[in-house]
């Protein structure tokens, strides 16, 4: 059996969450490592055949390696989650923001020209640990501890990257980058068109954003909306521990600057990842549970909402298919467009909100491209147009819920 | 008082050495050019330059300069304080200006024959600051301008053929006429950017100056001592980013000099009715560095004191803030009236002419004769001609160009529904595939 990274995204976190309790905060979601037998004594002939096949190669043409496995649960058989989990070893164990550590580790080491900028990335570590005890081995020179000056720690960034460095540039919170849009969008996004193609701007800008657990309007924002306008920036949002280290290492290779979007109550989920050294290709959309009757798109957070809900749809009897775009910018229509083909029905569940999110952009993308496969109207389930309220109830009500992807679903497969 | 007193013990260490160490030859004649300088507001003095220019803007502030002089202890005058320039140098010097000068001028008519468009922003009258700053660079070193970048493109080394042609929106500009006359960018000169927003550079040559810390710090390259210099206006030094930067520059000491050129007027705003403190030099011993006022229409006066910026910014004793009192004859851009200021301010100011300043000082101390300089605006008129001529001639960009620098990696166009990049698409470059 063909192995890809199509079916390890399928059964680790598909079985890891939905061993959980149903609550709305994936956080507290539990590892399943307790379910998953000692993977050391499952290495099969099935495994090693694969490990040629799964090389670091992740471009598009990997997209004809993989073999869709329609699987009839949406929990994954046991058997089929210790099999796919690393090719060559057993794997390692870890959090989401402990493999974004990874990442940008191994790309620092690899890269001297890798340098780190933000607030309290140094000596305290990133406020949210992505960047633990990098001070103490890379020095501070290269975890630049920097004032609060958003704006222009940013275009610092963009000079130094206009002249042979590879920043890394943390905003604590996402929502501190709106005083640093000037130069995002100035500066990293259209700098190389305006020179010419004389300078590259190979830096990458990542932070938590995304809707917490009560942390008031505007440590709430979702700053992808804003930036998607701004040409020449690439954008990528990661869900996964695996595409997180992935996209990490990706983004810090591209010569594009890069957005790379976390979401601040993923940090601590737990995936067992490969051993070897692998990149998730930047322009590509994951394909989490291959499915027949629709096509659910999304991303972050909602796409552990979307698993979720995905098991009281199988239990009733649908088969849903679930994409997670993680390229925001640009959007991967040909695995959009394969699913579309295939399904004729789209939901797309997203955390921005309503009005010019990236699933407005997304609903356009695909009724421009993909019209006479659609058999109904393109569905979108966004938060609401509404300041995130700090209130508990009031909060909820904003964000996408689990019964409200079950809902529409059903609405749209009524059609 | 207690900011002078900062700068006055900072004064021994910044005039230690640095001059001396030049290699400028002394000029007899040069002795008579006698100068008083020091960093702490006084401007440095050139009676044989200016003598018949009206009385400088501080000429009443003399007094109060004088008075400053009692606070503070300015070294005795000596020879080393002579203003030391070759003849070499000046003749660069003032070949520089005349290109600034004659090339904006090209740039005007141009413009009314409907050969550019858009803001066209014009240097005249500030070709002092631009040559007496860039001059000394070196080609690795870095410059970030802003709009009025026309002629610190041209100071720095870039061809005027390249900056007319951009100007011209031609393929063959410096930017492939994708940048035009705002974003002038040159990688090989080290020209950072041409900024259409004000205070937008400052942070870029903050990063470049910090890439230079950074090859010494940790990538241990001895050699690395490129200095940035990044040109703003008064306008901009009330403007968040300028103050960032002005701290994060001093905190790590990055080589950098931040040069202002204090033209009185943003647009229409006059700087003194925007500006709650309008010295601007007072501000970079605020942030701990010095602050360094001087008579930006004075190119000798800009020089000496750039020099020692540079220097200091090379040695590794971090940035320096050095405000240039100029003045743009000129509207703000092509398409101001130029209706605000007072056409006696502008009379002023005209009289003090920094190219006319400059060769008066060249012909009295007999640095070159009337007919070299005058050979040398001929030499010059011709550069900007043929820049017009190749400007003129060159064509303009085609339609596959629209896309090919949006990205610096084509992969970031995505994959089409065909599951291949957009990029390698036949239609892609041809300007026909969908985006």
């Amino acid at each position: 059996m063909a192995l890809s990274q199509g079916i390890m995204a399928v059964s680790v976190p598909a079985a890891a969450l939905l061993s959980a309790s149903s609550s709305y905060s994936a956080a507290r979601v539990q590892t399943a490592s307790s379910s998953l037998p000692a993977l050391g004594s499952r290495r099969g002939l099935a495994v090693r055949a694969s490990s040629a096949e799964q090389s670091a190669n992740f471009g598009p043409s990997s997209q004809k390696l993989w073999t869709p496995k329609i699987t009839t649960n949406a929990v994954a058989a046991k058997q089929e989650a210790a099999a796919s989990t690393g090719a060559k070893g057993p794997g390692h164990e870890l959090l989401l923001y402990e493999a974004l550590r990874e990442g940008l580790e191994e790309e620092m080491e690899r890269d001297p020209h890798v340098c780190v900028m933000g607030e309290d990335v140094g000596h305290y570590g990133g406020s949210y640990k992505v960047t633990k005890g990098f001070a103490e081995k890379f020095g501070d020179w290269r975890l630049l501890d920097t004032p609060i000056a958003e704006n222009s720690f940013t275009g610092m960034a963009v000079g130094a990257a206009m002249t042979g460095l590879r920043p890394v540039i943390e905003g604590m919170n996402m929502g501190f980058l709106l005083l640093a849009y000037n130069q995002i969008s100035n500066n990293c996004g259209m700098l190389h068109y305006t020179s010419g193609g004389q300078f590259t701007i190979p830096c990458v800008i990542r932070g938590p954003g995304g809707v917490g657990r009560q942390l008031g309007a505007e440590h709430s924002q979702r700053l992808e909306s804003y930036f998607q306008s701004v040409p020449g920036l690439q954008m990528v949002a990661c869900s996964t521990p695996y595409n997180a280290k992935g996209l990490m290492k990706a983004a810090i290779r591209s010569n594009n600057p890069v957005i790379l979007f976390e979401h601040v109550l993923l940090y601590n989920l737990k995936e067992t990842i490969p051993d070897e050294d692998y990149v998730c290709c930047l322009e590509e959309a994951e394909m989490v549970r291959p499915g027949k009757d629709i096509t659910i798109l999304t991303y972050s957070r909602m796409r552990h909402y979307v698993l979720q809900a995905a098991k009281t749809l199988v239990n009733k009897g649908y088969d849903p298919e679930i994409i997670d775009i993680r390229s925001l910018k640009p959007f991967d229509m040909f695995t959009i467009g394969n699913s579309v083909k295939k399904t004729h029905k789209v939901l797309i569940v997203e955390e921005c909100m309503r009005t010019g999110g990236i699933g407005a952009s997304l609903r356009a993308a695909i009724m421009e491209n993909f019209f006479d496969y659609l058999d109904a109207p393109i569905g979108c389930l966004s938060s609401q147009d509404v300041p995130t309220p700090y209130s508990g109830p009031l909060e909820e009500l904003t964000v996408v819920q689990p019964h409200q992807i079950i809902t529409a679903v059903e609405n749209l497969l009524a059609k | 008082m207690a900011a002078s007193m900062v700068t006055c013990a900072a004064v021994p260490t910044l005039r230690s050495g640095a001059s001396r160490s030049t290699n400028s030859v002394v000029e007899s004649s040069a002795a008579k050019f006698a100068s008083k300088s020091s960093f702490l507001g006084l401007n440095v003095r050139a009676p044989t330059v200016v003598a018949a220019a009206s009385s400088s803007r501080h000429s009443v502030a003399g007094k109060v300069s004088a008075s400053a002089s009692e606070l503070v202890q300015a070294k005795p005058k000596s020879k080393a304080d002579d203003l030391l320039i070759t003849r070499d140098e000046v003749l660069d010097v003032y070949e520089d200006m005349v290109l600034g000068r004659s090339f904006e001028d090209m740039c005007a008519q141009m413009y009314y024959r409907g050969k550019m468009f858009g803001f066209v922003h014009l240097y005249n009258g500030q070709e002092a600051v631009s040559s007496g700053v860039i001059r000394l660079l070196k080609k690795e070193d870095f410059v970030t301008s802003t709009y009025r970048d026309h002629v610190h493109a041209l100071s720095k080394g870039v061809p005027a053929r390249l900056v007319m042609a951009e100007l011209f929106g031609k393929s063959t500009g410096c930017c492939r006429g994708q940048g035009g006359s705002m974003h002038m960018f040159s990688k090989e000169h080290g020209l950072l950017g041409g900024f259409a927003f004000i205070g937008e550079g400052i942070p870029v040559a903050t990063g470049a100056a910090f890439t230079t810390k950074y090859k010494r710090e940790v990538l241990k390259d001895d050699k690395a001592d490129a200095v940035s210099v990044a040109f703003f206006g008064d306008g901009t030094c009330n403007n968040g980013q300028f103050f960032e930067c002005l701290n994060m520059a001093a905190l790590w000491k990055l080589p950098i000099v931040f040069v202002v050129e204090n033209n009185l007027w943003a647009i229409g705003m006059s700087h003194v009715r925007a500006t709650s403190v309008p010295e601007i030099w007072k501000k970079g011993p605020a942030f701990g560095m010095p602050g360094v006022h001087v008579d930006g229409m004075d190119v000798l006066k800009v020089r000496e004191v750039a020099k020692e910026a540079i220097e200091r910014a090379r040695r590794g004793e971090g940035p320096t803030l050095i405000e240039c009192e100029t003045y743009r004859f000129r509207g703000h851009s092509l398409a101001d009236p130029d209706e605000l200021r007072n056409p006696a301010e502008k009379a002023h100011y005209a009289a003090r002419d920094p190219i006319s300043a400059l060769k008066k000082y060249i012909l009295e101390n007999d640095l070159a004769t009337e007919a070299e300089l005058k050979a040398i605006d001929k030499k010059i008129d011709d550069v900007v001609e043929d820049a017009v001529e190749f400007a003129d001639e060159s064509p303009l960009p085609v339609r596959s160009q629209l896309l090919e620098n949006v990205f610096a990696d084509p992969r970031g166009f995505g994959i089409g529904p065909d599951g291949k990049y957009r990029c390698e698409d036949p239609g892609f470059t041809a300007g026909t595939a969908q985006v």
